[in-house]
């Protein structure tokens, strides 16, 4: 079983990944298993919350460390790195720069491949624990929910993950963003075929009123030939307490790093759900690796 | 009675009833360029009762691939593959949509991993509308398909 996409994968299959996520405990089920690290890209969160996952079910990591300090630098290939890791462990976890990575890998190797972030692509671990923090602190049925996607929608993979997703579940979508990183052409077609009530737009306070969840990305400055319009246009997708004044009860999600996307004086209301949102990445991956690993479902 | 063009081949491949214009992009999915020592008839704008107006392409001595008509499916779907052996049609069929093609378009996306020198075919899945989606990066080709021959 590898989890590549959230596009490959049906709503039962990620509702049972969601449902396990809340049982699932800490204890001996994958003891003796070894999980391979290979991040081909920095990384804090998603590597960190595996590395707890694993070992909080008894199981044990081998990481490949930095690219700088591994056979990658002397210009090995990905399809020959895993098929060497393959030995080392009994299932792969994967971010890496290019689209398509971990679906390459999982061709190289009979271990289950659990993509981490390929480039712009996916990300459906980040995915499945954000939809878990919606349905544990929102609202159990994600097809009730209208929820905004706000920053970077051009090269965000979480947005592409989580878009097509909540796709599957009929939740009702805006996407908010400046022209230039509005939602790539392929996903836009995945979301029109999937039926999936959307709408994009240039500005939030049209439609934050009406939203459950606003869930906001981080827009990089290197996006943006002058540092001018990057600072014009960063500022007008910046939420704080006093932009959510009326905004009724909307609930803030990032999928973190923030830099300054997010004021600090969002972080003891209501409406901040991201920290929240970041400690769910243990159960969720632990969840994962339980019925990946064969612990469970 | 249609006038002939082109005279008959005695050995090869006659592609008919490609739609008007498309010629030029089967000769390249056939790779046929000035390098090519094969003899290439091309035929345009000649007319057909059927689609009015067509293009048909004569490839002497070479009995083309599946892999090369699946991809002319692709821009012609109306196209007619002609065997011909000793002056006789012994084969005769009518291209059809493959549900992928690998190894033969590039992925136009340049961060790709079929683009990153691993050993690796690309592959694109075709939809029910046509349009080819890369397997690995779900890039969509746009409509040029001639121009991501590899």
């Amino acid at each position: 079983m590898d989890i590549l996409s959230t596009k490959e994968m049906t709503r039962k299959e990620m509702l049972e990944v969601l449902d396990h996520a809340r049982s699932v405990e800490q204890g001996t089920s994958l003891s003796g298993e070894v999980l391979g690290l290979l991040f081909f890209e920095p990384s804090t969160r998603t590597k960190m919350s595996f590395t707890s996952a694993m070992k909080r079910l008894g199981g044990d990591v081998v990481d490949m460390g930095s690219v700088e300090s591994s056979s990658v630098k002397k210009g090995e290939t990905l399809a020959d790195t895993v098929r060497v890791v393959e030995g080392y462990a009994d299932a792969l976890v994967i971010r890496h720069p290019r689209e398509g990575s971990a679906r390459l890998a999982s061709e190289f190797v009979d271990a289950p491949v659990i993509n981490a972030g390929d480039g712009a692509g996916q990300h459906p671990t980040q995915t499945l624990l954000d939809l878990y923090t919606m349905r544990e602190e929102v609202d159990e049925d994600l097809g009730s929910l209208h929820v905004g996607v706000m920053g970077d929608l051009k090269y965000g993979r979480t947005v592409h993950s989580l878009s097509l997703a909540l796709a599957k579940f009929d939740t009702r979508l805006s996407f908010v963003s400046p022209s230039e990183l509005r939602l790539p052409e392929n996903v836009r077609r995945e979301l029109e075929g999937s039926g999936v009530e959307f709408r994009e737009v240039e500005d939030v306070e049209g439609v934050v009123d009406d939203l459950d969840v606003l869930y906001v990305t981080r827009i990089q400055k290197e996006r943006f030939p002058e540092e001018r319009e990057y600072e014009r246009i960063a500022h007008s997708y910046r939420v704080s307490s006093d932009s959510l004044e009326d905004a009724g009860d909307v609930r803030v999600m990032h999928p973190l790093p923030r830099v300054d996307e997010i004021d600090p004086d969002l972080d003891d209301t209501e409406h901040a759900l991201y920290f929240r949102q970041a400690h769910n990445g243990v159960p969720v991956r632990m969840a994962i690796l339980d019925m990946v690993l064969g612990g469970s479902g | 009675m249609e006038e002939l063009r082109i005279r008959p081949i005695r050995d090869g491949t006659v592609i008919d009833h490609i739609e008007r214009g498309r010629a030029l992009e089967v000769l390249k999915i056939l790779g046929v360029d000035s390098s090519t020592r094969d003899v290439v008839s091309v035929a345009m704008n000649v007319s057909s009762e059927k689609m009015g107006a067509k293009d048909v392409v004569k490839v002497e001595g070479r009995e083309i691939g599946s892999t090369e008509t699946d991809i002319i499916a692709l821009i012609a779907p109306e196209a007619t593959v002609n065997v011909v052996r000793e002056y006789e049609v012994t084969e005769k069929y009518v291209v059809s949509m493959p549900d992928e093609i690998t190894g033969v378009l590039t992925c136009p996306n340049p961060s790709c991993i079929t683009n990153g020198g691993e050993p690796v075919e690309t592959s694109f899945e075709v939809e029910d509308d046509g349009e080819l989606r890369c397997s690995y990066c779900d890039e969509v080709l746009e409509d040029e398909v001639a121009e991501y021959i590899s």
